[in-house]
């Protein structure tokens, strides 16, 4: 066993655990966060990512030791306090961008990510190369795509980016 | 067409919680005390099992059982069942080996059950595995789905030259003299390659047993908990119905692979009680790969015969179906009825013969997967149509068109009546939508860029709406496939709709919503969806074969009628009028020629607190149930036009258009319905350029993982261009045809089309990786330098 602590969602948590516990089982299993899935265990498909110090990471081939002092922020975290949306969650449902939602976590976090990344105007090339990591069975990505773009450009709209919870 | 009914895209109410990570999947349920199962699975294909010591296992830390096949037989439990018997040609059932939850004696495919692991976490007991010595007595493994009647290792004693079943459908003398009239025969050979499903959720199941009650609780990622619920009991003995409650919460895509009652569930509730504590198994995607049901794996040889004005006079087909180690739940039914009442496409063909062998093979049961038997017919009528076509000289599209069925309804030679559709309408609309008249410009710029650009036609249609009861009990279903809803009118007005059809994606919280909007006129927000839990719902049948809207919604259709007629009688003794002068529209109850109105609101409260009326004369309430049996399939159809560019030097396949034009009858919900088209598109893409089941000689799976079996992503996939033609579907009361399969189902051959037109070589299987490409690509080039 051995001491973990971290921020989760804004929130300082510590725990003993296991050593070899990876993010995603302290997350879903010791903190209860249940919006991370696990879709193949080989960060493969991307059901998994989360932000670790703002940047997206693949929950279920890290260790949760790694994190030690670590910020990491889930799907849990990403609206406002008051439950205002994030503007890429608010472009999933608008844009029709998940059927099942397993996967819509871990893909909302990766656009996040891609946002943060490569800035609010994006072409359609990018956003498919970028979701390389993501994998979805449902939608065929017709429509993320779509949710990917209108949710970059949202998240420009506000002057200054929207405050969340955690971010 | 209100803002919230039928025909509007309405945003999907199941969303919020699935975007802000709320949704509850059955591996996001803990129950107190709950225990981890690990199953211990064969590492051969093929072996007898002489001995299992799980001695040092027991005693490791946190190790509460390790149970064996020895023990379910112990307990008398029952195997898992094939719940459709497919009969042979000379009228003797078809041979099915046992199938126990538990392997007993014997394993058949690699992945297969050997033992549970149950203990405090499931690190121990994947630990403890380890620790379980099997002694093998292994056997020659047989894998290839064409030679496995030939196999001189037979993986059931009862199943003789592996052959589950020789089954036929259609006329042969009929189809004989056609091929003998025939001016031009197109012969070809197909592989139908193997698939694995891969919804995103792997499976999960929570067995719990209380012993309180004597009862049962199931947590199971099911298509179909009713279903499930009836296997466990009636079937495999766990306990009888009253006692066993099966729980199917948020389940993440099923495909197929989710309808079927599977070893991990039946062994979770079983050892609940067992060891007296709550028992969890969560699928890897390792294990999902061995053990969820496989898709297509058809080996098929198909001759057309074509009269000297280019219409088809007859097709016949021999195709092997490779059915795996054990029949799962639905199995047998796939390459029989599923598929071959689907080979006289949209043609008008008066001669079809098919004939089917199923064989057994040492390898993961194969069964339903998106479309289940009518990708694999269309994918053989449409190569066939295409080909056909290129050695005719005739134009595809015009060769489909003079073909086509133009008079409704129809009957074809192979059990189906077509009730209604619009062939032609669909083709010109997409030939319009994908440009085809420019494609020879395209072609033509391409070539410069020293791209070789193809296009390829499909011209699909699928039998949904599953399934007449009594038709499909006279062709072997061990069950009615009608479905039941409940519609519960709670005094102020909201209202909950129990059905018994399940939701894995398909958005029916909103589209079943929409239907009571239209009906009873009640805002959105009022009305609930249940569906998922035996314990809620009284009955059902579940969702797969699209048929959640034309079966399920229509007994909600049913209900509502009910709801309506009631709601009029209550209305009449309010308003002071006779019962036949009440009218009931956009909410509101009115006496026919006066401005005397009652809203639905008041008159549900009018109904339950039934101060209006004597109790005696009309019984008090608002609630109404409907089981409604579909009088035919459903016929959806459509035109996918496929467009690719081919490197020529690296056989590097780019999809750059694609179109389609569906007629589903009628759309409760376009954004929902074009999403479906897409999804199905996407996994038909898939099918034909990246995915593939791999075994080895050995009989080992060699695509266990995303890093070997390649799925589709965003960047091997275009944005779709997709359009609609509408002809209502006669056969249910909202018009509704289905739409999850189609594109599933069209995809394929309309893929493969556009890659041989682009090389000028049809020897390209799927899926048809850039040597696949490569070397048909060359093969053509040689062939060109030759002549």
């Amino acid at each position: 066993m051995a001491t973990v602590s971290m921020t989760v969602n804004g929130k300082a948590v510590t725990a003993d655990i296991d050593s070899r516990t990876l993010l995603v089982q302290f997350i879903r299993e010791n903190q209860l966060l249940t919006g991370t899935h696990v879709g193949c265990d080989t960060s493969q498909c991307g059901a998994c990512v989360v932000h670790i110090d703002g940047k997206a990471v693949k929950s279920c081939t890290t260790l949760a030791l790694q994190c030690q002092g670590a910020n990491v922020v889930t799907i849990e975290g990403i609206a406002a306090a008051d439950g205002t949306l994030h503007p890429m969650q608010e472009a999933f449902r608008e844009h029709h961008g998940l059927q099942c939602g397993f996967c819509t976590p871990g893909m909302i976090m990766s656009a996040i990510d891609i946002v943060n990344r490569k800035g609010n105007d994006l072409d359609e090339h990018t956003i498919r190369e970028e979701l390389e990591g993501n994998i979805c069975r449902c939608t065929g990505y017709h429509n993320i795509v779509r949710a990917v773009d209108a949710g970059a450009k949202a998240m420009a709209g506000s002057a200054k980016p929207m405050k969340h919870a955690a971010e | 067409m209100s803002a919230t009914g039928i025909g509007a895209s309405v945003r999907r109410k199941e969303d919020h919680r699935f975007i802000t990570g709320s949704g509850r999947y059955t591996d996001d349920i803990n129950r107190p005390g709950q225990a981890h199962a690990y199953f211990l699975r064969s590492p051969h294909a093929h072996a007898t099992i002489k001995k299992i010591d799980a001695s040092k296992a027991l005693a490791m830390p946190g190790v509460l059982a390790v149970l064996t096949g020895d023990d379910l037989a112990a307990d008398k439990i029952g195997g898992l069942i094939c719940g459709w018997m497919i009969h042979n040609k000379d009228g003797s059932p078809m041979r099915a080996g046992g199938h126990p939850a538990l392997a007993q004696g014997k394993v058949r495919y690699v992945g297969d059950h050997v033992a549970v692991i149950i203990a405090d976490t499931l690190a121990q007991a994947r630990d403890a595995s380890e620790a379980v010595v099997v002694d093998y007595g292994v056997l020659p493994a047989v894998v290839d789905t064409a030679t496995a009647m030939k196999s001189k290792t037979v993986v059931h004693d009862v199943a003789p030259n592996n052959s589950v079943y020789n089954w036929h459908l259609g006329n042969k003398d009929d189809t004989e003299k056609a091929f003998k009239a025939a001016k031009h025969v197109v012969k070809m050979n197909i592989v139908n390659n193997r698939l694995a499903p891969n919804p995103m959720e792997p499976r999960a199941a929570i067995g719990l047993y209380d012993k309180a009650e004597d009862h049962y609780t199931l947590y199971t990622t099911s298509q179909n908990p009713h279903v499930a619920r009836l296997v466990l009991s009636a079937f495999i003995g766990i306990a009888p119905e009253n006692k066993l409650r099966v729980v199917a919460p948020d389940v993440g895509g099923g495909f197929g692979s989710k309808i079927f009652i599977y070893a991990e569930e039946t062994v979770c509730v079983w050892a609940s009680k067992k060891v007296g504590r709550p028992v969890k198994w969560n699928s890897d995607r390792t294990e999902a790969f061995l053990s969820d049901a496989h898709g297509r794996d058809h080996v098929t040889e198909a001759q057309m015969a074509i009269d000297e004005n280019g219409k088809i006079t007859g097709l016949r087909v021999h195709t092997i179906a490779n059915l795996g180690a054990y029949l799962s739940t639905f199995s047998s039914s796939v390459p029989t009825y599923l598929y071959a009442p689907l080979l006289s496409g949209q043609y008008n063909i008066p001669a079809i013969y098919a004939e089917v062998d199923a064989v057994y093979t040492t390898t993961a049961p194969v069964d339903a997967y998106r479309g289940a038997g009518r990708p694999e017919a269309t994918f053989v009528v449409e190569r066939l149509v295409e080909v056909a076509a290129r050695q005719l000289g005739i134009d595809p599209a015009k060769f489909r068109q003079m073909n086509y069925i133009t008079k409704f309804p129809h009957q074809t030679p192979v059990i189906m009546m077509y009730d209604a559709g619009n062939y032609n309408a669909s083709m010109k609309k997409a030939l319009e939508a994908a440009d085809y008249k420019g494609f020879g410009k395209r072609r033509k710029e391409a070539e410069k860029r020293g791209k070789l650009r193809g296009i390829g036609f499909s011209s699909y249609i699928e039998a949904c709406g599953i399934a007449p009861s009594a038709a499909v009990g006279s062709l072997g279903a061990g069950v009615g496939l009608w479905e039941s809803a409940e519609v519960r009118v709670n005094p102020i007005g909201t209202v909950e709709i129990l059905t018994g059809s399940h939701s894995h994606g398909q958005g029916h919280e909103t589209t079943f919503a929409q239907l009571v909007c239209e009906r009873l006129g009640v805002p959105l927000e009022s009305v609930s969806i249940i569906h998922g839990d035996t314990d809620k719902v009284q009955m059902g049948m579940g969702t797969y074969g699209s048929r959640s809207g034309a079966v399920g919604m229509s007994a909600i259709s049913k209900a509502l009628d009910k709801v309506i007629a009631k709601g009029k009688k209550v209305a009449a003794y309010v308003l002071e009028a006779s019962e036949k002068d009440i009218d009931f529209k956009d909410g509101k109850f009115s006496v026919k020629g006066t401005d005397k109105t009652l809203d639905f609101g008041a008159c549900a409260l009018q109904a339950y607190i039934a101060h209006k009326f004597n109790g005696q004369d009309l019984e008090p309430g608002l609630k109404e149930g409907a089981f409604y049996d579909p009088t035919n399939f459903t016929f959806p159809a459509g035109v996918h036009i496929a467009e690719v560019e081919v490197d020529p030097d690296t056989g590097v396949t780019r999809v750059v258009n694609w179109t389609a034009v569906d007629d589903f009858g009628v759309v409760i919900n376009p954004m929902i319905v074009e999403g479906q088209v897409h999804g199905g598109i996407a996994q038909g893409i898939g099918q034909a350029m990246l995915e593939g089941v791999v075994y080895d000689k050995e009989g080992q799976l060699v695509t266990a993982s995303y890093m070997d079996y390649c799925m589709p992503r965003a960047d091997d996939l275009p944005s779709f261009t997709v359009g609609m033609t509408v002809t209502a579907c006669p056969s249910n009361p909202l018009g509704i045809k289905g739409c999850g399969e189609a594109g599933a189902i069209a995809a394929p051959p309309a893929l493969i089309n556009a890659i041989t037109d682009a090389v000028g070589h049809e020897d390209v299987a799927m899926p048809a990786t850039p040597k696949v490409v490569w070397r048909a690509a060359q093969k053509a080039l040689k062939k060109m330098a030759a002549e």
